[in-house]
């Protein structure tokens, strides 16, 4: 088996998705996140000024998701098709709220009415609610398997989807990009804005804490197989602990206003959080819960070793790319968000 | 109706679609380079709105193509998962390429081009619309390759049987340059430069006509004019090289095209016509012996027909794809006629004068939007009954889980959608164009907010 620095193609590729797909979240995050609470900015400038500090870059952050599913369908197909077609429902719903984002930002502003505004308002939080909820969901479903049979045909209904374990899942994740979101905009903001800003930096604070608390105990109490891997290989505690350490310097940097550090920070957390689940599912992605020989893993759900090669090639030239132009748009656009006749 | 065919109508919907806008974005980008590049040499104001106005309406474009260009990713996983799993290891580095060297160029520095006037250099910014312009025709690159692999599979071999066949890469670069994708790239790009010109050409039409924005409109009408007279003259020739491609290639669909029956004989090329697809006959205003000479430049040469083929690896509509491809040319033929009518009064100085052809022009934006449309239609329903050129039939590609009800209610889910999409976007381009590239009337909100509730108001946000 072809290795580079020890590890093969297939766990590449695996780092290489599960970090596409962190990078999403991380940055669609906060997108979603801003979304989410534009409802408590009662007044019209400041819900321009919330939406004008994700203006330039949401777009950008979407991409991460098109390479995430496209860097999934390349490197691990049969996990890509399994797995689309029995969230086909949620899928369809996800697409459609992405087209409602997208447009509730492009439009609201276009017109001068109170109504006009409002509607689109409404249906950008909504729309960046429910989207942050659905990723949570397909999260959770994914943690705890889902009935595949040895066809990768998928045996359950759409109903099977809201269990316990991924309505908390949605509620987690809505509460951690809440955080992120509130976080992010502070340090775009000023003023009032900026102050009321402060007391939602907390609140999604311990909301986030309680949410990411009661999640690690169920985790822990029904889901043993995603504890395993912890107990097998000890080095593997340095995650969780980081991740406790993580959450705890948001609340630190919090308390000192010293919001970039706690944006890092939240960062930092949604990563070790996708680290943990990466730990606790590898070497497989799909787990089976009709019978484990049908789970599929990287090695007989990816691509070819000649197919992953290239694409591996294709990532070490493009991602320093994509690193080092995204970096270049949030420089240009850094500090506290000014309107002026090209925003929102 | 069964699951596949709902499959397919709801693809078909969600991509053609999504196909209004790419075209429009990559045309625009070429456009927008240019009069960025004469502002940069002439420093002329009037080539810093124009730039500033084409931006504004590539971003409302772009946002609505990239909304409906997730639509297509997911849906090969969710309705055509079998598909997903033969052509991953093949389709997969092309998907991967596009979203990693041509997507995320363009979305990156569309920020800059959006928000980035007041913060960044002119060179900067130049810069960044090049690179937009440039990504823009990547995600074409990669997603025709994808597509030709599918008409021209190369480069590859199967690996096992039934359920778990897929196609495994042997060659990276016989797949990219498989015998389709240089001419099908090419003629996809030419397409899209049209659609994106012809845009500039209406609406710069429309301000003539009303004498609104007379020097921005003229300067703009002639960058989009040169564009669009190389562009539909290069198409000639790109799409008699496709032609030869799919006869040489797929000459089932060749057949098709041209409602070609008898297996091998010599063959007739119409102008206009009507296939019995029961009698087997065409009628029509044809040109006696045409195809063959049209293909091999013999008159007497024979042409395979559909009925060399076995008939479960026939396409079936061919009337249709006789007529959509017939149209597509023919429309490509008024596009010429059109510029360089255009070009020739240009040259004799009095083009602005025409307002006949003024008129014409304003509408013109649709001839090309339709030519690319058809040109899908005929070359994918052409390919049926296979999704993938050969080897794998589409009514075996779907996805094993998926039940007609699940598509009933997507299907219906996008309809919905994409007409209250459709309409909003109609609606904010005309107000965008209403409205022209000067601020010479405020029909710009942004500064509606009055001063005093910026700072003073008691009441908390």
């Amino acid at each position: 088996m072809e290795t580079i620095f020890g590890l093969d193609l297939p766990t590449w590729w695996f780092l290489v998705v599960g970090g596409v797909f962190t990078g999403y979240a991380i940055l669609d995050g906060f997108d979603l996140g801003a979304g989410a609470l534009h409802l408590f900015f009662k007044k019209e400038e400041s819900r321009r000024i919330a939406l004008n500090a994700i203006g330039p870059v949401w777009d950008g952050n979407e991409v991460w998701l098109v390479i995430g599913g496209g860097a999934l369908f390349a490197g691990f197909p049969v996990v890509y098709a399994t797995v689309f077609s029995a969230f086909y429902e949620l899928f369809m719903l996800f697409l459609v709220l992405l087209i409602f984002r997208a447009i509730s930002i492009e439009f609201r502003s276009k017109e001068p009415m109170a109504w006009w505004r409002q509607l689109w308002d409404v249906s950008y939080s909504v729309s960046s609610i429910m989207l942050a909820l659905s990723l949570g969901l397909v999260l959770g479903n994914i943690i705890q398997g889902l009935p595949i049979d040895d066809q990768f045909i998928y045996r359950g209904t759409v109903g099977d989807f809201f269990n316990p374990f991924s309505i908390l899942m949605a509620i987690t994740t809505l509460s951690l990009f809440m955080m992120h979101g509130a976080i992010y905009l502070v340090m775009k903001t000023e003023n009032r804005l900026y102050a009321k800003l402060t007391v939602l930096v907390k609140n999604t604070t311990i909301f986030f804490v309680l949410m990411f608390a009661l999640s690690t105990v169920y985790t822990l109490l029904y889901l043993p197989h995603m504890v395993e891997r912890f107990k097998e290989v000890p080095m593997m505690f340095f995650f969780p602990v980081l991740t406790i350490l993580a959450v705890a310097n948001i609340t630190r940097q919090i308390t000192k206003r010293k919001y970039r550090f706690a944006f890092f920070s939240s960062a930092f957390v949604t990563a070790m959080l996708m680290a943990l689940v990466a730990v606790g599912l590898f070497p497989n992605i799909v787990l089976s819960t009709i019978d484990s020989q049908f789970h599929i893993d990287i090695y007989n759900g990816s691509s070819t070793n000649k197919s992953l090669k290239i694409m591996l090639t294709f990532a070490a030239i493009g991602v320093p790319l994509v690193g080092l132009y995204t970096g270049f748009v949030f420089w240009t656009f850094r500090g506290k968000v000014k309107l002026d006749e090209t925003s929102y | 109706m069964d699951t596949a065919f709902l499959s397919r109508i709801q693809f078909a919907f969600t991509v053609a679609f999504h196909y209004i806008y790419p075209p429009l974005s990559i045309g625009l980008g070429i456009v927008m380079v240019i009069m960025e590049a004469q502002y940069l040499r002439t420093g002329k104001e009037a080539y810093a709105q124009m730039t500033r106005f084409w931006i504004k309406i590539f971003a409302l474009i772009f946002g609505i193509g990239v909304a409906t260009g997730i639509v297509m990713e997911f849906e090969f996983g969710t309705n055509w998962a079998v598909y997903s799993r033969y052509v991953g290891d093949i389709f997969g580095s092309a998907l991967a390429a596009e979203g990693i060297f041509a997507f995320a160029l363009e979305s990156g520095f569309l920020g800059i081009l959006l928000f980035g006037w007041n913060r960044v250099s002119r060179r900067v910014h130049f810069f960044s619309t090049v690179m937009v312009a440039l990504g823009s025709m990547f995600s074409a690159i990669w997603i025709v390759v994808a597509n030709s692999w599918q008409q021209t599979p190369a480069g590859f071999r199967i690996e096992g049987k039934g359920l778990y066949a897929r196609a495994v890469i042997t060659d990276f670069w016989a797949m990219v340059f498989n015998p389709s994708s240089v001419e099908r790239l090419s003629h996809v790009l030419l397409g899209s430069f049209l659609a994106g010109s012809f845009l500039v050409l209406s609406v710069n039409a429309y301000y003539l006509l009303r004498n609104r924005h007379v020097e921005i409109a003229r300067k703009g009408f002639k960058i989009a004019l040169v564009v669009a007279t190389i562009g539909s003259l290069l198409q000639l020739f790109s799409g008699h090289k496709s032609a030869d491609g799919v006869a040489h290639n797929q000459p089932a669909k060749l057949a098709a095209f041209e409602g070609h029956y008898e297996a091998s004989a010599v063959a007739d090329m119409y102008l206009l016509g009507w296939v019995d697809t029961k009698k087997q006959e065409v009628s029509g205003l044809k040109i006696p012996k045409g195809l063959s000479f049209l293909l091999y430049q013999d008159f007497n040469k024979p042409v395979t027909g559909l009925n060399a083929f076995k008939k479960e690896d026939q396409p079936k509509a061919v009337n249709f794809v006789f007529q959509t491809y017939h149209l597509m040319v023919a429309i490509g033929m008024t596009l010429i006629a059109l510029t360089l009518l255009a070009s020739f009064l240009w040259w004799k100085g009095n083009l602005f004068e025409q307002r006949w052809l003024l008129q014409i022009f304003a509408w013109s934006v649709l001839l090309p939007q339709l030519a690319n449309q058809l040109g899908w239609y005929s070359a994918e329903v052409g390919r049926q009954p296979w999704v993938v050129y050969g080897l794998l039939r589409t009514s075996d590609a779907l996805s094993q889980s998926l039940k007609a009800s699940q598509v009933v209610f997507s299907l219906i889910l996008f309809t919905l959608v994409y007409i209250l999409l459709f309409g909003l976007f109609v609606y904010l381009l005309n107000k965008k164009i209403k409205h022209g590239p000067t601020d010479d009337y405020s029909g710009d909100y942004s500064d509606d907010i009055p001063d005093y509730s910026k700072r003073d108001n008691p009441i908390l946000q």
